[in-house]
């Protein structure tokens, strides 16, 4: 099957794109978050997960000015208007970072190492930023 | 197996850049297909025809360009990592008024929405990264 007739028949993948970094130390969650929204435009099955430090990705209150760096974490209020909503955050990596649900900027899932481990199971694609 | 590979991190910095060329060879080499190799994040510096390693050191980039030429292989640079890093073909130059180009052959530029395409695509996507 050519990749056109591929695309007409609209295949829907699961695409998972796990976040673990910090917000500012590196690129890699700004560059992510430009992949789940092309993603996302491809009308695939996107799901979202942070874990380790990428917990702080969807923090409240970013105040980025002194680091000369545009605040990003806007965008990720806006992934429920590209049908972005299953958001998940590891509850290891909220407990061990003393950050609770209401500290964030979504609303999100929050699951045990073992239920994240289940999902990745069923994905197909798998990004890790 | 028809693999999509993705390289996120630089050359010479990051053994990625090097693993990612490793495997793509031995798949090719074993018969497998390679969908596309997309390269993202700092992992577009690994298209740089201006690179010059050392005379006794491995030439990452050129091993990508002789890669591609033997197996017509699909060597794709994300366009928003490439412009941010300077990586550029002689269409972006034009549109951005750059007075240079530095794009190895082989690689061309092109948006994230062939990442994803590939992942449509491939039975698998193997992302090489830190």
């Amino acid at each position: 099957m050519s990749e056109e007739e591929m695309m007409d028949d609209e295949v829907v993948k699961k695409f998972m794109f796990v976040n673990r970094r910090a917000p500012y130390g590196s690129i890699y969650a700004l560059e992510s978050l430009e992949v789940v929204l092309i993603a996302a435009a491809f009308d695939q099955d996107v799901s979202l997960v942070f874990s380790d430090d990428g917990i702080y990705q969807l923090k409240k209150g970013q105040e980025t000015a002194g680091i000369g760096m545009k605040n990003f974490s806007p965008t990720y209020r806006a992934l429920e208007m590209y049908d972005v909503e299953k958001l998940y955050v590891s509850k290891t990596a909220m407990d061990a970072r003393g950050i609770s649900k209401d500290d964030l900027i979504v609303d999100v899932e929050v699951l045990s190492d073992e239920a994240l481990a289940d999902l990745m199971d069923d994905q197909d694609v798998i990004f890790s930023f | 197996m028809k693999f999509a590979i993705q390289v996120n991190e630089g050359p010479y910095q990051h053994q990625a850049a090097d693993s990612a060329y490793q495997f793509t060879k031995a798949a090719l080499e074993k018969g497998h297909e390679i969908f596309r190799v997309f390269f993202y994040h700092d992992g577009v510096n690994n298209a740089t025809k201006l690179t010059t390693p050392p005379q006794d050191d491995r030439n990452i980039v050129n091993r990508w360009s002789e890669l591609a030429a033997q197996y017509d292989l699909d060597l794709v640079v994300c366009v928003a990592a490439a412009q941010r890093r300077g990586i550029v073909d002689e269409g972006e130059a034009k549109r951005n008024g750059k007075d240079a180009e530095n794009i190895a052959p082989g690689f061309r530029i092109s948006g994230l929405g062939q990442l994803v395409e590939a992942g449509i695509q491939a039975e698998r996507l193997v992302v090489f990264g830190d």
